[in-house]
C-alpha cells in the first residue's frame, strides 16, 4: 500500500445497517471486522441508523477521541447523506473532504440476491474506500452569492401558483409558457371537482394577477433554448417565437378577427380540442392571458401566398389606431440571469387513437375527456350545450375509465384524476341532457378530501357504475334497441356476466402522461426522469419538489399525475425551497473543480478549445491556461486530455482512483 | 428475395384455390414460390395439447428442412402460420427443450434447425415486402365497386406473431384498397369465425358464421374476404345451415383474398379455383367485367 498524502492516515469506518434495508441482505458484522484489520484503520464500527443524531456522534466522538483524520461511512447513496456526513466530520474537527461515503445499499443489499456476494462486494468497496482516503486532502468550498431572481418554466396552475408566491415575496420571477396563453389544462375545464367550482373564476383572477404583477415577466409563445449555469447563478436563453402582432400594441379587442379575409371561422382551434373552428388570426380564449391576438402562419394566405389583402393590419391600423400586426416580425432570443428554476411543465393526456378498439377516431361520436370538458364549458365551442358530431343530443353516454392507464399494454400506473373527473363529467352530462349516464371502471379510485363523498352524491343521483374493463366499442348492432348507437360490450365482472351496453355517445377517460419533450427539458435541465418519463424528484416522500441538480425543483403533473390540490400544493413547495435558497444568500460550490499546476502548463491551449464551459482562459504572461472556479463543473475533459499531465481534478485525482481500484481487486 | 411455400394440409384439401390463387398471385409478380420439399403436419389439430413435445418435433420438422433453403417461409394457413411460429418462439426461449428437439431431429438426418428463419403469411409479404405501390401499379384489372368486407379472424393478428395492430388490423383493407374495392370498415374483423365449433358444437359454431354473415349484408358487402382456410371453409360451408336455421337468406360468395389479387393482377378466373366453392363465386368477377 502506498503512502498517501505525507500524514499518516487515522482511518475511521462505519457500516450502516440502514434498519434491515442493508442488514438484512450483507452480513455487517463480517464487513466491520474486514474493515478493522485494514491497513490505517484505527476503528470500525457498525450503527443501525447512522445518520440519526448518536450515529452522527459516534463519528464526532471518535474523531476527537481517536485523532481519526479520515473517515469512512458505508451506507446508502451520497446523494442522500454526503452531506449529512460530510457535515458529521466537519463539526468533529476535521475538513469535510477528509470523509468518503460507500453506498453499500442501493449499489449492494438492494440489488444482490445471494447474501455471501453481497457482503463480499460490501468488504470489496470499503477496502477501495480505506484505499483511497490516504490520498484525500482538506479542500476549501468557495462560496458564491446566489441570484435571487427565478426562471419558471411552463404556466400552468403550478407555473402560475409558484411565480405568484415568489412575487408575493417580493422576487423577481420570469415565467415562460410555450403557449400563446398561461393556464395549462386547467383554463379548458369548466367545473372542477369535488366542489364543482366554476374552473374559470379560480383560476381567471390568478392568471391577470400573473399579468398585472410588478415582480412577474411574462414569457409566452416562448421557449427555453439553453440553460447554463450552476445552483445560484444560471443563464437562460428564452426563445420568443414570433405571433405577428406586437405585444405591447395590441389590445385584445377582436377587430382583427373580425375583419380578417376569413369570414368565419375554418380551421380547428387547438384550445377547443378541434371541436371548434378559429381563424387565422385569433384569441385562443376569451379569459386568454396575455389577451393578445396571434397569426397562424399555417393557416393565414398572407404567409403562404404574400398575396392576402390583410384586412386585419389594416383594421387595427384604421379602426382602432394600434398598428399593431406585423407580419415581419421575428423570433427574439432573451438572455436571463436567475438562482432558481422551477419546472412546472404538466402532462399530456393519453392518445385514445393507440386503442382502436375503443373507435375514437373511427366513431364520431366517442369523445375524450378533454374533448368534452370543451363541451360542457360554457365558453366552448357549443356555449356548454352537449351535442354530438352528429348534432343529436346524448340520451345515453358511456364513460369508460382508465383509458391507457393500470394496463401493462400501454402505462402501468394509475393517473389518479380520471376516476374523479370521471365522476364530474357524468354529473355535469346528466345535469345539462338529463341523460342516463354509464361509468365503465375496474377500481373507484376517491382517495381525497371530499372525494368519496363525490361518488356517493354520484350514486344517490342515480349514475350507473358497472365494474370491468370494456372489451370493445362497436357499431356492431344486433337487437332494435341497439340499432343506431354503439354498443359498449364489457365483462360485467359483479354480476359475471358479459354485457352489451347501447349508447349514444362514449367519453373516453384518457390517462395521464408525460410531455413528448420531458427527454428534451430533462437534458436541458440536466435534472433525472423516473423510466416512464416523469420528472425525478430528489427523495419522494422527503424532497418531493427538489431534483438531483441543486438549484432546480419541480411541480405539478410533470412530477407525476396528480390533481389541482395537490399541483397547487407542491407549487407552494417547491416555491419556498427556492425562498429558502434565495434567502440564505450564497451556496457552497463542491470543490471538485480541474486545477492546473502552472508549473507543468507547457501553454500548448489543447485544453482551453476543448472546455465545454468555456472555463479555461489564458495567462499570456505566465504562459499557461488558467481555469475559472465559477465556471468549471468538474466535468475532467481537461484532466484527460492535457499531454502534459498539468490537471488534476479534486477529489477524482489519479492517486485517489488508482487507489480505489487496486482496492477493489484486492479482496 | 427467395420464399419457401409451406402448404399445410390445407391448402392442398379444402383450401385447394387459396393454394391456386396463392401461386397465381406470386407469379403475375414474378416472384418465385419453391414448396418445401417433403414437408410435414404443422402440428396444429389437438396433438398440441395431447402431447406438446410430440408437437412441437412434428412443427420443428418443417423449420429444420426450411433452414437448409434461406428466405423466410411463406404459410398462408392462419393455423399453419401460428403453430410454426410458436414452435420457434418456444423453442428459442426454452434451451432444454431446444436441445431434445435438435437430438431428435438428428436422428432422422436432420443436423440443422435455424430458428431464426422466419415465417410469414401471405399477407405480410404482400404489403409489406412487396408493397402496395407496385402492387397498385401491376393492377390490370381494377376492382372498382366492388365492395368488400374485410375478414382477418382470429390467428394471424395474435399478439407475438403480428404484423398488424391485434384488435384493428388494417394490412388487408390497405391491400383491397389498392386493388381498387371498396373496403367495408367494420369492428368484427378479428372475431371467431366458429372454427372448429361448427364440427363439434354446432350450433354455436353456425351462429358465429351468422354473425359475420349478417353483418357483412347490413353493410351492403358484395363479398367476404378471408385470408384462411378454415374461415372460408365455415363461411362458404356453412353458409346454408346459417341461413335455414336463423330464417335468412345469404348468398355471399366467401373469397380468398389471393384469388382478389390474383384477379386483380390480371389472372385468369379459371386459374384461382373458383370451382371449389359451394357458393357460386364466379358472379363476383362478373360484377367487375
Ligand atoms: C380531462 C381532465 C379533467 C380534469 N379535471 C380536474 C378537476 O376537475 N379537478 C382537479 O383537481 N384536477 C383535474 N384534472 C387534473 C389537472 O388537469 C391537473 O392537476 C393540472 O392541470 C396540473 O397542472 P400543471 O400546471 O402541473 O400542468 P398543466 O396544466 O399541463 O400545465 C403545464 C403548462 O406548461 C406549459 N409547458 C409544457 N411544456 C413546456 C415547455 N417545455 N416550455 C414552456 N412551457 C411548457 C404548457 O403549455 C402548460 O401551459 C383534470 C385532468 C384532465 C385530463
Amino acid at each position: 500500500m502506498k503512502q498517501g498524502n505525507g500524514t499518516v492516515p487515522r482511518i475511521g469506518v462505519y457500516v450502516c445497517h440502514c434498519g434491515t434495508n442493508i442488514a438484512g441482505n450483507v452480513d455487517v458484522k463480517a464487513v466491520v471486522d474486514f474493515a478493522s484489520k485494514l491497513p490505517g484503520v484505527v476503528v470500525a464500527r457498525e450503527y443501525k441508523y447512522m445518520c440519526s443524531d448518536p450515529g452522527q456522534s459516534l463519528i464526532k466522538n471518535d474523531i476527537r477521541e481517536k485523532n481519526l483524520n479520515r473517515v469512512i461511512v458505508a451506507s446508502c447513496s451520497p446523494h442522500l447523506h454526503e452531506h449529512t456526513f460530510r457535515h458529521a466530520t466537519l463539526e468533529g474537527g476535521q475538513n469535510p473532504y477528509l470523509f468518503h461515503m460507500v453506498n453499500i445499499r442501493e449499489q449492494v443489499s438492494w440489488v444482490t440476491e445471494d447474501k455471501m456476494s453481497a457482503t463480499e462486494k460490501a468488504k470489496a468497496l470499503v477496502e477501495a474506500a480505506v484505499y483511497r482516503v490516504r490520498y484525500h486532502e482538506a479542500l476549501e468550498t468557495k462560496e458564491v452569492p446566489v441570484n435571487p431572481d427565478v426562471l419558471i418554466i411552463g404556466g400552468g396552475i403550478a407555473g402560475i401558483t409558484a411565480a405568484l408566491t415568489l412575487a408575493n415575496a417580493g422576487k423577481k420571477v420570469y415565467l415562460v409558457e410555450r403557449d400563446y396563453s398561461i393556464g395549462g389544462h386547467m383554463a379548458k375545464f369548466d367545473k372542477t371537482f369535488p366542489t364543482l367550482d366554476c374552473a374559470s373564476c379560480i383560476l381567471t383572477p390568478k392568471m391577470t394577477a400573473v399579468k398585472d404583477h410588478p415582480n412577474i415577466h411574462l414569457f409566452t409563445y416562448s421557449e427555453i433554448l439553453e440553460i447554463d449555469g450552476y445552483v445560484g447563478n444560471f443563464t437562460a436563453r428564452i426563445l420568443k417565437k414570433p405571433r405577428y402582432v406586437i405585444e405591447d400594441r395590441c389590445i385584445g379587442c377582436y377587430v382583427c378577427v373580425e375583419h380578417c379575409v376569413y369570414k368565419t371561422p375554418k380551421f380547428p382551434s387547438e384550445f377547443d380540442e378541434g371541436l371548434g373552428l378559429r381563424k387565422p388570426v385569433f384569441i385562443p380564449f376569451p379569459q386568454a392571458v396575455p389577451l393578445i391576438a396571434a397569426i397562424d402562419p399555417e393557416t393565414c394566405i398572407e404567409f403562404k401566398s404574400h398575396r392576402c389583402k390583410k384586412t386585419c393590419q389594416e383594421a387595427c391600423r384604421d379602426l382602432v389606431g394600434r398598428d399593431a400586426i406585423d407580419f415581419t416580425q421575428r423570433e427574439e432570443v432573451v438572455e436571463v440571469q436567475v438562482g432558481a428554476i422551477i419546472v412546472a411543465t404538466g402532462f399530456k393526456t393519453f392518445d385514445a387513437r393507440r386503442i382502436p378498439e375503443y373507435g375514437y377516431g373511427r366513431y364520431p361520436n366517442v369523445y375524450t375527456s378533454l374533448e368534452i370538458e370543451r363541451l360542457v364549458n360554457s365558453s366552448g365551442p357549443t356555449g356548454g350545450e352537449i351535442v354530438m358530431r352528429d348534432g343529436r343530443k346524448p340520451r345515453r353516454v358511456g364513460i369508460i375509465h382508465c383509458v391507457g392507464s393500470r394496463d401493462r399494454n400501454f402505462n402501468p400506473w394509475c393517473s389518479r384524476v380520471c376516476c374523479m373527473y370521471s365522476l364530474k363529467l357524468a354529473h355535469l352530462v346528466r345535469e345539462r341532457t338529463g341523460a342516463e349516464v354509464y361509468n365503465f371502471y375496474i377500481d373507484i379510485r376517491t382517495p381525497g378530501k371530499g372525494y368519496e363523498e363525490f361518488y356517493e352524491k354520484l350514486m344517490q343521483e342515480g349514475v350507473h357504475f358497472i365494474r370491468g374493463k370494456v372489451a370493445e366499442v362497436t357499431d356492431w348492432t344486433i337487437t332494435p334497441e341497439e340499432t343506431g348507437k354503439l354498443v359498449i360490450r364489457v365483462e360485467d365482472s359483479l354480476v359475471g356476466v358479459v354485457r352489451r351496453i347501447p349508447v349514444d355517445m362514449v367519453i373516453l377517460s384518457v390517462g395521464l402522461e408525460p410531455r413528448d419533450d420531458a427527454e428534451e427539458v430533462r437534458r436541458q435541465l440536466n435534472i433525472s426522469c423516473s423510466s416512464e418519463g416523469w420528472f425525478l424528484e430528489r427523495h419522494p416522500k422527503l424532497a418531493p419538489v427538489s431534483t438531483f441538480t441543486d438549484g432546480i425543483f419541480i411541480a405539478g403533473a410533470c412530477q407525476g399525475p396528480k390533481d389541482i390540490p395537490d399541483t397547487v400544493a407542491q407549487a407552494g413547495a417547491a416555491a419556498a425551497e427556492a425562498l429558502a435558497l434565495i434567502d440564505r444568500g450564497s451556496v457552497e460550490l463542491e470543490p471538485n473543480i480541474a486545477v492546473i499546476d502552472e508549473q507543468k502548463c507547457s501553454g500548448c491551449h489543447v485544453c482551453i478549445a476543448l472546455c465545454p464551459y468555456s472555463a479555461i482562459a489564458f495567462n499570456e504572461e505566465k504562459n499557461v491556461a488558467v481555469i475559472n472556479e465559477a465556471l468549471c463543473k468538474g466535468c475532467g475533459v481537461c484532466v484527460g486530455t492535457c499531454p502534459s499531465k498539468a490537471i488534476t481534478q479534486q477529489l477524482f485525482t489519479d492517486e485517489e482512483l488508482l487507489a480505489e481500484i487496486e482496492g477493489v481487486l484486492l479482496v | 428475395m427467395a420464399y419457401v411455400y409451406y402448404p399445410g394440409c390445407s391448402l392442398k384439401g379444402t383450401g385447394v384455390s387459396y393454394e391456386k390463387s396463392l401461386l397465381a398471385t406470386f407469379k403475375r409478380l414474378n416472384i418465385p414460390l419453391q414448396e418445401l420439399d417433403d414437408w410435414n403436419c404443422c402440428g396444429a389439430t389437438s396433438y398440441m395439447s395431447i402431447s406438446e413435445e410430440q408437437a412441437l418435433l412434428l412443427s420443428a420438422r418443417n423449420l429444420a428442412l426450411a433452414s437448409e433453403n434461406d428466405g423466410d417461409i411463406i404459410a398462408p394457413c392462419s393455423a399453419c402460420y401460428m403453430i410454426l411460429n410458436r414452435t420457434a418462439n418456444i423453442l428459442r426461449d426454452d434451451r432444454t427443450l431446444r436441445q431434445k428437439i435438435v437430438e431428435k431431429l438428428k436422428n432422422v438426418g436432420l443436423e440443422h434447425l435455424n430458428l431464426s428463419v422466419r415465417v410469414r403469411h401471405p399477407l405480410d409479404v404482400l404489403v409489406n415486402d412487396v408493397g402496395l405501390d407496385t402492387i397498385r401499379s401491376a393492377v390490370v384489372n381494377k376492382l372498382t365497386g366492388l365492395r368488400v368486407f374485410p375478414y382477418y379472424g382470429c390467428l394471424i393478428v395474435r399478439p407475438g406473431n403480428g404484423f398488424d395492430h391485434p384488435t384493428y388490423p388494417t394490412s388487408l383493407d390497405r391491400l383491397l384498397e389498392a386493388l381498387g374495392c371498396e373496403v367495408i370498415d367494420h369492428p368484427l374483423k378479428t372475431r371467431c369465425c366458429g372454427g372448429s365449433l361448427t364440427g363439434t358444437l354446432e350450433e354455436v359454431g353456425v351462429r358465429l358464421v351468422y354473425i359475420l354473415l349478417k353483418e357483412a349484408k347490413k353493410r351492403g358487402a358484395h363479398t367476404l374476404a378471408t385470408l384462411c382456410a378454415l374461415c372460408q371453409f365455415n363461411l362458404d360451408v356453412y353458409q346454408e345451415k346459417a341461413a335455414r336455421k336463423y330464417n335468412e337468406a345469404f348468398d355471399f360468395p366467401i373469397l380468398f383474398f389471393t384469388q382478389l389479387v390474383a384477379f386483380a393482377l390480371g389472372a385468369n378466373p379459371r386459374d384461382i379455383g373458383l370451382e371449389h366453392h359451394f357458393v357460386p363465386a364466379e358472379q363476383v368477377f362478373e360484377m367487375v367485367r
